[in-house]
């Protein structure tokens, strides 16, 4: 092969095919994505974050969080629970009639056809779906991370490595700003042994003075200032923890079914 | 060198005598734009392995420097990564890849006064980046942290030298291409397709919502997997026959993991586990495993150009840092392949497991590779040996043991970290479980920073006496006797043949 033109041509291909699918079709198929409505409902997902999340969101990029925290809840599966939800005319008989079948963590057609038959004997049922997976056992989420989730946000920050916990749901699990600001001034005042590091850098250090700051954050015992000074967060670290609060993507959708 | 010259050219070299006294006017061309590509790019080495020092120090005590917002963990360690990658690997790559242009061409370097005003750019380039990631400036997308002043004056640098090298490459006087040639051009025509395409998308004129981590894992995946592949690959496959002493096991095997590898390659990097439309990551993961095609082909040729190789040099040399980073780049490419692997990912995806294949693309296949050719190279370029040649033996045994005590147990661990949180392990006990492992790896990581050191060390004590050297003869120009105007005139000319006769 000695023509150089034609190789370069060859690779041209080679090379734009994969940006053609990767790069390309995505920006076709979801930048212009759209609003979505939540399962069961008509309100629309997701609403943007407010304005002092979406700066914590740009703190948190700042201080590179994505390093260490992931946003994404993985699941492996769905099962369903059949529900009883009511008894019907013969309560005697469905009573005993539910207590011989298995109810929870069914595959869908087992499900309906324990539905069906406790239905046949007089009663009423329902199915709800359970999101399954190591994460979703955890506690992280109740449903896998979608597309939707992060319709608003830039930069997308879904993250590739858990040396902290992930933080999707951050605002469903800890949803009281003073933990928030107190595990970011020092993480190991509320979490033994965290191995993440302090960012005092965002709070500032203040001798009380004549009047009280409502902002001054409250310390577990054995943790805090020394005495005569309190910790007050800087709008940084009220703007972080803003937006770990507005983490919260526990809505079914129809992309990600549950039943709340 | 003739008889060298010759595995690379083929069966025909009709020239081969001529090589031989070509090669000086070629290497020579190198010196400057060389020098001035090498000199940052060590520099950044040494400062991306004092900040991954910090980093790594920060999983044993997180109050370490934790009152320095610059120094804060989530900046220093992008920043660490992106040293290594944007600061050293791709200006010494660019290095490496001009000079086997110009040996290949039979020509000397075009345009080399562009080279060393693109080689000022870039590392101009990556002080921009650096700073701006650590104040805060990071555009927040993986491998793409550098904020818009710096990614745009990589972007020129890089199609400057471009410009060059495809400038030799068009004056070449042999005009059949060599395996490495496919896999340098290509490696020119896709770094600045990719850098410039995904800061288009993500930074000037952003996609909206979970496209961008679509487009980023693409880039993540294009940058450190195919171009690193294409640019270590095509230089390994110029200096293993070289070294072996006998031609490249085979010219078409080559092509085949080129074409492989740039058809299947480019496709994979997106993790099966993503929010994103399951055909995205369903069509990755079986490019994933196609991959596996290419990384064999390329296992099957260095073990067939080696398994009678009649070579032998002192340990330390080169060659073993080629052959070391070849064998790392089977085995992390095996490793990529492992973690797109739905059933390996539901273990590996979010552990240290892929910060550990990250590092070993990185350093022990990429930088090791591109050392090994420094060292051969760059002797020849400048015209005499390494002020200190011992320890540049010494680099590739703290740089071969750092990369396997900082690999090994991050790869462990990652796993060991991956079956706790599969099996519902508290994350606190999985955290703690992975310190150890961390622990060992911090010592690798002291290792590299030894070995880069000494890298370092012969560099800048090479390029001084360089500059010594020229300063001398200078002043032995400037005390000369002007006689007449004509005369002085000659004694330039000497001093030009001069220079042109010891290179």
């Amino acid at each position: 092969m000695k023509n150089g033109a034609l190789v370069f041509l060859a690779v041209f291909v080679a090379l734009g095919l994969s940006w053609c699918g990767f790069v390309l079709a995505p920006t076709r198929q979801l930048g212009g994505a759209k609003q979505t409505t939540i399962l069961n409902s008509t309100d629309l997902y997701p609403v943007g974050r407010p304005g002092d999340a979406n700066l914590g969101l740009q703190v948190y990029r700042a201080n590179g969080c994505a390093a260490c925290h992931t946003e994404q809840v993985r699941q492996s599966g769905i099962t369903c629970d059949v529900v009883l939800t009511s008894p019907g005319k013969n309560p005697a008989m469905v009573s005993n009639l539910v207590s011989t079948l298995k109810l929870n963590g069914l595959a869908k057609e087992v499900a309906d056809a324990v539905s069906d038959t406790i239905s046949a004997a007089g009663g009423k049922a329902e199915i709800h779906i359970v999101a399954t997976g190591p994460d979703i056992a955890r506690g992280w989420g109740t449903r896998q991370s979608v597309a939707e989730d992060f319709l608003y946000d830039y930069p997308v920050q879904l993250g590739s490595l858990r040396a902290g916990p992930d933080l999707s749901n951050a605002g469903v699990r800890a949803p009281d700003t003073n933990w928030q600001l107190v595990h970011l001034y020092a993480p190991s005042s509320e979490v033994k042994d965290s191995t993440m590091p302090p960012f005092r850098y965002l709070f500032e250090l203040r001798k009380i003075g004549g009047a009280p700051s409502p902002d001054a954050l409250v310390f577990p015992k054995g943790f805090g200032p020394p005495a005569g000074y309190v910790v007050v967060p800087k709008p940084e670290a009220k703007e972080l923890a803003a937006y770990l609060l507005s983490l919260r993507a526990n809505v079914p959708l129809f992309s990600a079914p549950f039943t709340p | 060198m003739t008889s060298n010259e010759n595995i690379l050219g083929g069966a025909s070299v009709p020239a081969s005598r001529l090589v031989s006294s070509l090669a000086p006017p070629i290497d020579a061309s190198c010196r400057v734009p060389l020098l001035a590509l090498f000199g940052g790019a060590a520099l950044w080495l040494v400062i991306g392995s004092v900040l991954a020092m910090i980093a790594s120090i920060k999983f044993h005590a997180p109050d370490f420097l934790a009152d320095y917002p610059w120094l804060t963990y989530g900046r220093v360690q992008p920043a660490a990564d992106n040293m290594l990658l944007y600061g050293f690997c791709i200006p010494a790559a660019l290095g490496v890849m001009l000079w086997i242009f110009a040996r290949l061409s039979r020509t000397p370097l075009c345009l080399p006064f562009v080279v060393v005003v693109a080689a000022n750019l870039w590392h101009l380039g990556v002080l921009v980046g650096l700073t701006g990631i650590l104040i805060g400036d990071s555009t927040g997308f993986t491998w793409l942290e550098f904020p818009r002043g710096g990614s745009v004056l990589l972007l020129a640098a890089f199609l400057l030298i471009a410009i060059s090298a495809m400038a030799t490459f068009g004056q070449r006087r042999e005009r059949e291409l060599y395996p490495s040639h496919w896999f340098l051009l290509a490696a020119l025509l896709w770094f600045p397709w990719i850098y410039a395409t995904c800061n288009l998308f993500l930074v000037a004129w952003p996609v909206r919502g979970v496209a961008q981590a679509a487009i980023d894992f693409w880039f993540a995946n294009n940058l450190l997997f195919v171009w690193l592949g294409l640019a270590g690959l095509g230089a390994s496959f110029y200096f293993l026959p070289k070294f072996a002493g006998r031609p490249l096991q085979s010219r078409y095997l080559a092509l085949f993991a080129f074409w492989t590898l740039i058809l299947f390659g480019t496709w994979n990097g997106i993790p099966s586990g993503a929010p994103l439309p399951a055909w995205m990551t369903a069509l990755s993961a079986v490019a994933a495993s196609l991959t596996i095609i290419p990384v064999l082909a390329v296992a099957a040729i260095t073990w067939k150009t080696l398994c009678s190789s009649t070579h032998s040099e002192p340990g330390g040399g080169p060659f073993c840092f080629i052959r070391f980073g070849l064998a790392s780049f089977v085995l992390s490419g095996l490793m990529l392949i492992a973690m797109a692997c739905p059933q390996i990912s539901r273990v590996t995806e979010f552990t240290w497991f892929g910060t550990a294949q990250t590092q070993l693309q990185l350093y022990g296949f990429f930088a090791m590779t591109m050392f090994g050719a420094i060292y051969h190279l760059l002797p020849r370029v400048v015209g005499f040996e390494f002020p200190f040649p011992k320890l540049a033996r010494v680099h590739f045994w703290t740089s071969m043991f750092g990369v396997l005590l900082f690999v090994i147990p991050l790869a462990i661990g990652g796993v060991v970290q991956g079956m706790k949180l599969h099996h519902g392990i508290a994350f606190p006990n999985a955290t703690r479980a992975m310190l150890p492992f961390l622990r060992v790896s911090t010592t690798g990581l002291l290792f590299l920073l030894l070995g880069n050191l000494l890298f370092a060390l012969n560099i800048f004590a090479m390029t001084l006496k360089w500059k010594f050297a020229l300063l001398k003869r200078a002043v032995a120009v400037v005390k000369a006797p002007l006689e007449t105007e004509g005369e002085t005139g000659s004694a330039f000319a000497s001093l030009r043949r001069d220079k042109e006769v010891k290179a």
